[in-house]
């Protein structure tokens, strides 16, 4: 966790990113609230914010007496969500960086092409 | 929640110095609330005033719904770990854990066994003997065994070493969430506790200047910087909290964004970096870093 966001904020997303990365498969159950702010150095009132902010989403849901689970279709709806950002959160920041550099968006866009990512196949 | 303290219009003036002034907030239940500000803001006279050991100038005090002076009934909900705690001469270590429990009606002798375990305090020594970090830990041991409603920790860790302090948090932090109570966290390390805390309330100079959610408190500033034009652009008419530059460049500390205010500022080429709590606290006490640091 980082300072200066709201550490709710980023327990939220790293739950998602764990979603998103099959770590917490949909139907499985989460850690607790409490699990999560001894693993995460946190206040648990915090922990449980960032719990509350993905149930009220409808990624996580409660099932009584027995804790948090990952909703079935979570991880679609987390793609969708992130693609959504995905323009302002990476590609902008990308051109802010390549125009710096004189790098015109066709150059960059042959760098996208020709970049391999590290261990994927394509 | 029902608020455990009740503070209004709280004053307390030593002659000219006044320690506390006009300082109203309450505390509410299971909550751990740090309790911030520089050396000599008023921080150890408004945990005195709470527990009952000094008296108010003017104002008034509601500690579980009744003044805590000399109420039993209040005092024995309440666990003050001093700074400074005093023991009878000759007291041993050992003497400390056993009388506690004579104090403290929800005392854990297992839990500060485990806790004397692993601070590896030396029970058969004379607290006089004791190094400064050693006396920190009985008193973080006493604080946290007791589990008492109410917990003040005065700047508890002086002296512990970086493992020990911590061993302190992880241990609190767990068995708060086990057995949740009221704390109030009294510290100069901010970037150390910030995390732990869900509340924070910040004194300076005897005022209470923030009273606010720490999560919300972290949503509260951003620091712009970017070429000095650019950065001042951007900022005009907006509070300032902070202004710093070289040559040309600025960063200048200003309130929270919004996603399209990002937008704004990255496209207009300034980069933004997050303000840690202590940075903002250190912006509010109006001091540079390297001043707060020395004080810590």
């Amino acid at each position: 966790m980082e300072e200066g966001r709201p550490i709710f904020v980023q327990l939220a997303e790293q739950i998602e990113n764990d979603i998103l990365s099959g770590a917490l498969p949909e139907e499985t159950q989460v850690p607790s609230t409490n699990e999560f702010a001894a693993f995460h150095r946190i206040n648990p009132a915090t922990a449980g914010k960032g719990v509350n902010l993905l149930v009220d989403a409808g990624i996580l849901y409660k099932k009584r007496g027995i804790g948090m689970f990952v909703a079935t279709g979570s991880r679609d709806r987390i793609v969708r969500q992130r693609r959504e950002r995905f323009e302002i959160d990476y590609v902008q920041p990308l051109l802010v960086e390549a125009t710096k550099l004189g790098l015109t968006h066709d150059e960059v866009a042959a760098l996208i092409r020709t970049t391999t990512m590290e261990g994927s196949t394509s | 929640m029902s608020p455990v303290v009740q503070v209004s219009g709280l004053s307390k003036h030593f002659g000219s110095v006044r320690a506390v002034e006009d300082a109203s907030f309450s505390l509410e239940q299971n909550k751990i609330t740090g309790l911030l500000g520089r050396n000599g803001a008023g921080k150890s006279t408004l945990m005195n005033l709470l527990t009952g050991q000094e008296f108010a100038t003017r104002g008034d005090i509601k500690v579980f719904g009744a003044s805590p002076v000399e109420n039993a009934s209040v005092l024995r909900n309440i666990c003050f770990i001093k700074e400074s705690q005093r023991y009878p001469e000759d007291f041993y270590v050992k003497h400390v854990f056993k009388s506690a429990p004579w104090f403290f009606e929800n005392w854990d002798a297992e839990f500060a066994e485990q806790l004397i375990d692993e601070f590896r305090l030396p029970t058969a020594r004379r607290i006089k003997k004791l190094s400064r970090g050693q006396l920190s830990a009985v008193g973080i041991i006493v604080g946290l065994a007791s589990r008492a409603p109410l917990t003040f920790f005065d700047e508890p860790y002086l002296g512990l070493d970086a493992v020990a302090r911590q061993l302190f948090y992880d241990r609190l932090l767990e068995d708060y969430s086990e057995h949740p109570r009221t704390v109030v966290l009294s510290t100069h390390l901010i970037d150390e506790v910030s995390m732990l805390l869900e509340h924070v309330l910040l004194i300076d100079d005897g005022r209470i200047v923030i009273d606010e959610d720490a999560e919300t408190l972290r949503n509260t500033a951003t620091t712009v910087v970017g070429t000095r034009s650019a950065v001042e652009a951007f900022v005009a008419g907006r509070e300032i909290l902070h202004r710093d530059g070289i040559g040309g460049l600025a960063s200048v500390t200003i309130g929270g964004l919004d996603d399209s205010e990002r937008a704004a500022a990255s496209a207009a080429g300034l980069e933004l970096t997050p303000v840690s709590l202590q940075q903002l606290i250190i912006r509010k006490t109006g001091t540079t870093t390297r001043e707060f640091e020395q004080s810590a």
